[in-house]
């Protein structure tokens, strides 16, 4: 044990002053894990999808002909269906967005700007408590919620009225109840970093509520609306769970899903999956227009 | 800027590829029929054990008692034999082809609708029957059927079978329907309340309702369909498509529908309608005037098989009198085995799944895969499945 160490130590001097004396490899070194985790993972994944895109199935043995062509993309671009589809799905992520920016604003003011120290961790709490249960439990919670005997049809039976049923009305509820969280925290973290003397000063100089709102607040706190825009949008473009259980609308996750697992026809299916990754690009580019990156 | 440039570049390029995308040239398919690829021949002799075996299988399919203390058929074959049970479950036939492909895999229970593309692939073996004992028992009405033999040659052993039926919620729709008609009807006064089973292969469904009500189509086979009778199921399908409520794939949220009345009428499998008496829901079931589609599953042995002879040992034992009789309740199903029906708990259990009665399966029409060939003198005009698949695509919207 002691020849050990002492042998270990000048490897070790010699190791940490060749680093000092080359920071480059310090840093390659350190960085090397989570780089190598994303090129090989994430990006090499997403390689993998645009390569599979072009290639095509074999309709009888149902096996992948690795030749490249056109034919997936042909088929997207020919069928009606799969227009439909993604405009379907983009419409609802975006109605599931504007939704919840309307419902977390209020909320991550309060938070942020009026409640106390000791309200506003409770709120904090209160916003992420939805988190810790499992995203199946809340669906299916919905479900019942939602169901022709269920508890909104009780409450409403006596106005004369009916909740919405299974569909999309329900899709586009359950998501706006699902993501809600993750816009309130941006939110709130953007207008927590808005200085009160600024609101002070927009009262002091003659501004009303309604204009400090407009011409302090929201300005400001646009990019961290934006931020949080591109979690309620992403989430909900690439979801295929909650459509299959609350409804029988298809998303472009279903049809994705449908072509892997029933029609085993993954060039198809890679295909498709192209589509919401070229969206969140334009999204995402929009967004940094906007200055979401700085609110992240 | 860097970063705002390669990402503008990026999205080009994806844009690039879409647009490009839409104007490429498209090959023919080679449509051909189903025929067994040469492979191994069929064993002559089953020799010792392997000691394990590695199967493939529905739910409910291979028990040893880790569900349910009761429920086990697996120990004892594990004793007598020497071969170890592994069993990974496939949720769908289009999944256990998958599993089936990478070749690791001793046997699969396949349905009709898995079958011919597990032979044509080359993924399964001929099975000698004559080196399978308990095969001397299975009901005649299931051996050499088309979707278990090619060529005369066996691809497996019969395990069990059931229709797809049309339940009902009694309380709710009056008088009792008959016919299939009652989810089709685009003027239905349950509209919205109607449910039909999420897959491409409820197609034939409704070819089968078109083939009672439409004879001039000249639908014979519900899986082989041309052009014009798969136009018109696909057409009737967009229809009810207005007046279903929800589809249902997994049999828990049939279940559930129908005891919240989400759904009131809709195909359904024997062991829902169990399920729901169970639980006291008022259902009805029946088989309907225009007969039915439904299932036979097969054991198949992999042509790739490391442990065949414990996979052959496997197949005598599961349609065994006591095994095939408990899977068969287990599972809510008619076994394959004339013996079994002496060896369920529930004593009529044959009489309620109809196991003996050839007529009553003279009207089901079992899931089976379907391919360019139409099996008649059309030739190769047959819409195969994964038209099927996009059609179904199309129909859901």
């Amino acid at each position: 044990m002691a020849t050990g160490t002492i042998a270990r130590k000048p490897a070790r001097r010699a190791l940490a002053g060749f680093l000092w004396r080359h920071p480059r490899a310090q840093l390659s070194l350190l960085l090397a894990g989570p780089i190598g985790w994303l090129v090989i993972a994430y990006l090499g994944s997403l390689a993998v999808l645009f390569i599979a895109a072009f290639w095509r199935l074999d309709t009888f043995s149902g096996e992948v002909v690795h030749e490249y062509g056109f034919e997936n993309f042909q088929t997207l671009a020919e069928n009606d269906v799969y227009r439909t589809i993604v405009l379907r799905t983009v419409l609802i992520a975006a109605a599931v967005t504007v939704t919840d920016a309307i419902l977390a604003f209020p909320i991550a003011f309060f938070m942020a700007k009026v409640a106390r120290r000791r309200v506003r961790a409770l709120l904090v709490v209160a916003v992420v408590m939805p988190l810790w249960s499992s995203y199946l439990v809340k669906v299916y919670a919905w479900r019942i919620i939602l169901a022709e005997d269920g508890i909104l049809n009780w409450a409403l039976d006596p106005l004369g009225l009916s909740g919405p049923g299974f569909g999309n009305v329900a899709t586009w509820l359950v998501f706006s109840y699902l993501w809600l969280p993750y816009m309130i925290l941006p939110i709130y973290a953007g207008l927590e970093r808005i200085p009160d003397s600024l609101l002070d000063a927009s009262g002091d100089l003659g501004g009303g509520a309604g204009v400090t709102f407009r011409s302090i607040v929201l300005p400001l706190a646009l990019p961290a609306v934006a931020a949080g825009s591109i979690f309620t949008f992403s989430l909900t473009l690439g979801d295929y769970i909650t459509p299959q259980i609350v409804s029988s609308t298809q998303f472009i996750g279903n049809v994705v899903y449908t072509n892997v697992g029933v029609a085993n026809n993954l060039p198809l299916a890679a295909a498709f999956a192209t589509v919401p990754v070229a969206i969140m690009i334009l999204y995402l580019l929009a967004a940094r227009r906007m200055g979401a990156f700085e609110s992240l | 800027m860097r970063y705002g440039g390669r990402a503008a570049l990026v999205a080009a390029i994806a844009v690039l590829a879409l647009v490009v995308g839409c104007g490429g040239d498209d090959s023919d398919d080679s449509g051909s029929q189903v025929k067994a690829p040469e492979g191994p021949k069929a064993a002559t002799e089953v020799g010792a054990g392997e000691g394990q075996v590695n199967l493939i299988a529905w739910a409910g399919y291979v028990e040893d008692g880790s569900t349910d203390p009761k429920v086990d058929w697996v120990s004892d074959f594990e004793k007598e034999t020497g071969c170890q049970v592994n069993v990974k479950i496939g949720n769908t036939s289009d999944e256990m082809v998958t599993l089936m492909r990478t070749g690791q895999y001793d046997g699969v229970s396949a349905s009709g609708d898995a079958t011919l593309r597990l032979i044509a692939g080359g993924d399964v073996a001929p099975v000698n029957t004559d080196l399978i004992p308990n095969y001397a028992d299975v009901f005649e009405g299931l051996k050499n059927q088309p979707w278990n033999t090619v060529d005369d040659q066996a691809y497996g052993v019969p395990h069990g079978r059931g229709a797809n039926l049309l339940m009902w919620r009694s309380d709710k729709v009056k008088p009792a329907p008959d016919s299939w008609g009652a989810v089709f009807d685009a003027d239905s006064p349950y509209k919205g309340k109607i449910t039909a089973y999420d897959n491409p292969i409820y197609i034939a469904d409704a070819a089968l309702y078109l083939k009672a009500t439409q004879p001039d189509l000249g639908i014979e086979d519900p899986y082989a369909l041309d052009d014009k009778q798969f136009q018109a199921a696909v057409d009737l399908l967009k229809q009810q498509r207005g007046i279903i409520g929800e589809y249902w794939s997994d049999y828990t949220k049939e279940q559930a529908a129908f005891t919240s009345g989400d759904s009131v009428v809709g195909t359904t499998w024997q062991v829902i309608a169990n399920l729901l008496e169970a639980d006291k829901v008022p259902i009805k079931t029946t088989l309907p005037k225009e007969g039915a589609t439904g299932w036979s599953d097969t054991w198949m042995l992999g042509s790739k098989a490391a442990n065949p002879n414990c996979m052959y040992m496997w197949m005598n034992h599961i349609i065994s009198p006591k095994a095939n009789a408990a899977v068969a309740e287990w599972f809510g199903e008619a076994p394959s085995n004339s013996k079994s029906c002496a060896e369920t708990a529930v004593k009529d259990h044959c009489d309620i799944f109809h196991a003996d009665d050839e007529e009553y399966f003279s009207q089901v029409a079992y899931w089976k895969t379907p391919t360019k060939d139409c099996g008649d003198d059309r030739g190769a005009v047959c819409k195969d499945y994964s038209e099927w698949v996009q059609a179904w695509t199309e129909i859901k919207g």
